[in-house]
């Protein structure tokens, strides 16, 4: 054998498993995170069509859930504008006295369930009807007001449901005085039940479409990791460990998903946009004022943060999945 | 350096690519193995580098038995070892120095450190001036540089090369060879897989000699043939 073994002592190291200091590694690590967030957004522009592509299906995808969400917060507002269906209308007897009347507003204002009562007196409610119903002259042949006095009840916040509203209207049908209690709870709960199936259906498709961009991004990354397979062979030959591998991948993803978002952000802000003038004149023939809002600031940025993280977990995941097949077996 | 006790490697067919092999390679030692096709050469070197695991036996490498190493461990374990293969196995799409800088990239040197301990490797294997070439624009010997440079850059204790000099012509063979031989004098241990017993012939080096995964010769091969 020719080795020369006396001058061999300078590289004879020991092959134990070293690894870099716990300090130089997060230094590493730090500088290797910073280099792949932009790194690997450059990355993306490498192939433009199939990266505007993937991100235009994912924006698609992000932002059916995106209106949904927009579309539920304004049902929500014009919903909060119905309360005063459930204002309570009773109906006073005939030969009640106004000392009577004045009685029982001060009964019901001791209620805890009533936020407020006002008095309809039968003159008054002679005269509002004449004007509404333009039979003014048909009424003033009538020899007596055949409208009884009106006392209307608004009901707290909380007891502004179907529910409140059937409890207080059986303690007001208690009442001697009071001859009959109007209110119409039926068409709220019939409402507010198709509301609630809407609400339950959304939030199904919206999963179901989450899930397709986890579908989505996962299928992207996994084609380039198939295309990338010889570079993470060799990367893995040379000692590198998982993380480093998947880093650039899962940081594309994430980039996926964020600009994925940013798409959906801007398709429900242009829907907005749309329907504003659509909205306000519809409202504006129901005599009402309501502005349709798009996605504020808070709720633009939780989008953003859910794409990006959506994107980073599909191709953790790919990833994850390729480099557990390579593993030594 | 390297210990092999009663190795086998059987696959999931049933192959047997490896049968009770027992073998030391000293620290600072080089050796080729040799044998046909299909003999285990590969097996041998992939085992080595836990590309593979073995099915039974066990595997020392400088005192740790590697044979059930954990798989995070790996990574840190093949820094210790450069690996030379017959197709290079370099990135098309980067430069000759990113190519060999990659080790030190991975363990995360510094941009500076790479490049100037890239260029003392390319230096080595006598490829100055090639740093921003790309592979693709290299011959099959410079290319088979380039893989050596890449993996001696973090000066490994132990070089394992499979078939180095299987797509060369007898020259450039014997010049790679030479490479190997310098780089052995500087104490790294050299394991070199190859079939081509002519060039064998020409090193007095030891050689393990495999034939269907048993080991049937272990010694110099011209004192063999003699």
């Amino acid at each position: 054998m020719s080795n020369n073994m006396g001058a061999k002592r300078k590289l004879s190291g020991s092959p134990k498993i070293n690894k870099v200091s716990f300090i130089g590694r997060v230094k590493a690590t730090l500088v290797q995170h910073v280099h792949q967030v932009i790194h690997s957004f450059f990355e993306l522009w490498k192939t433009p069509f199939a990266t505007m592509m993937t991100i235009l299906v994912l924006g698609v995808a992000l932002s059916l859930p995106t209106v949904f969400h927009v579309v539920y917060k304004n049902v929500e507002r014009v919903s909060g504008q119905w309360d005063s269906a459930s204002e309570v209308s009773l109906f006073l007897k005939k030969n009640i006295s106004e000392e009577r009347v004045q009685v029982l507003i001060n009964k019901l204002g001791l209620y805890e369930d009533i936020e407020a009562v006002t008095y309809i007196s039968r003159h008054q409610a002679l005269l509002e009807f004449k004007e509404m119903s333009g039979f003014s002259k048909a009424l003033s042949y009538l020899d007596e007001n055949p409208l009884p006095a009106v006392l209307v009840v608004v009901p707290v916040k909380s007891a502004m449901n179907a529910a409140g509203s059937k409890l207080l209207v059986a303690k007001l049908e208690r009442e001697q005085d009071i001859d009959l209690v109007s209110v119409d709870i039926d068409w709220i709960e019939k409402l507010q039940a198709i509301f609630y199936l809407v609400v339950d259906m959304v939030i199904g498709i919206a999963a179901l479409l989450l899930l397709s961009v986890l579908l989505i991004v996962s299928n992207t990354i996994r084609l380039n990791i198939l295309n990338q397979r010889d570079e993470i062979e060799v990367l893995k030959l040379v000692g590198a460990t998982n993380s480093f591998i998947q880093l650039p991948y899962i940081y594309i993803g994430a980039w996926y998903g964020f600009l994925g978002g940013v798409i959906a952000w801007f398709f429900s802000w242009v829907l907005v946009i749309w329907l504003e003038s659509g909205v306000m004149n519809l409202t504006g023939l129901y005599q009402a004022q309501f502005q349709i809002i798009s996605l504020n600031f808070d709720e633009s940025i939780t989008l953003l943060i859910v794409a990006a993280l959506l994107g980073f977990i599909a191709s953790f995941i790919s990833v994850k999945q390729y480099l557990v097949k390579i593993e030594p077996k | 350096m390297i210990l092999f006790e009663e190795v086998s490697k059987i696959y999931a067919d049933d192959q047997i690519a490896l049968n009770k092999v027992d073998f030391h390679l000293k620290q600072g030692e080089m050796a080729f193995i040799t044998g046909h096709s299909g003999s285990g050469k590969s097996t041998l070197l992939k085992l080595v580098s836990l590309m593979e695991r073995p099915t039974t036996g066990r595997i020392v490498l400088n005192g740790n038995d590697i044979s059930h190493i954990k798989g995070n461990d790996i990574p840190y374990l093949r820094r210790h070892i450069g690996m030379i293969f017959q197709d290079h196995r370099l990135l098309m799409n980067r430069t000759v120095l990113e190519n060999v800088g990659l080790p030190l990239l991975i363990e995360g040197y510094s941009r500076y450190e790479i490049k100037r301990r890239s260029l003392a490797a390319l230096d080595k294997v006598g490829l100055t001036g090639k740093e921003s070439s790309f592979p693709i624009n290299l011959s099959g010997g410079e290319q088979q540089r380039v893989g050596i440079a890449r993996a001696i850059i973090n000066q490994p204790p132990l070089l394992l090369a499979d078939e180095p000099t299987g797509n060369l012509d007898p020259k450039l063979s014997l010049e790679i060879l030479t490479l190997f031989e310098s780089l052995n004098q500087f104490g790294m241990s050299v394991l070199i897989a190859t079939h081509d017993l002519g060039l064998i012939a020409k090193m007095r080096y030891r050689t393990l000699t495999l034939r269907d995964g048993d080991m049937i010769n272990d010694g110099l091969l011209r004192e063999r043939n003699e």
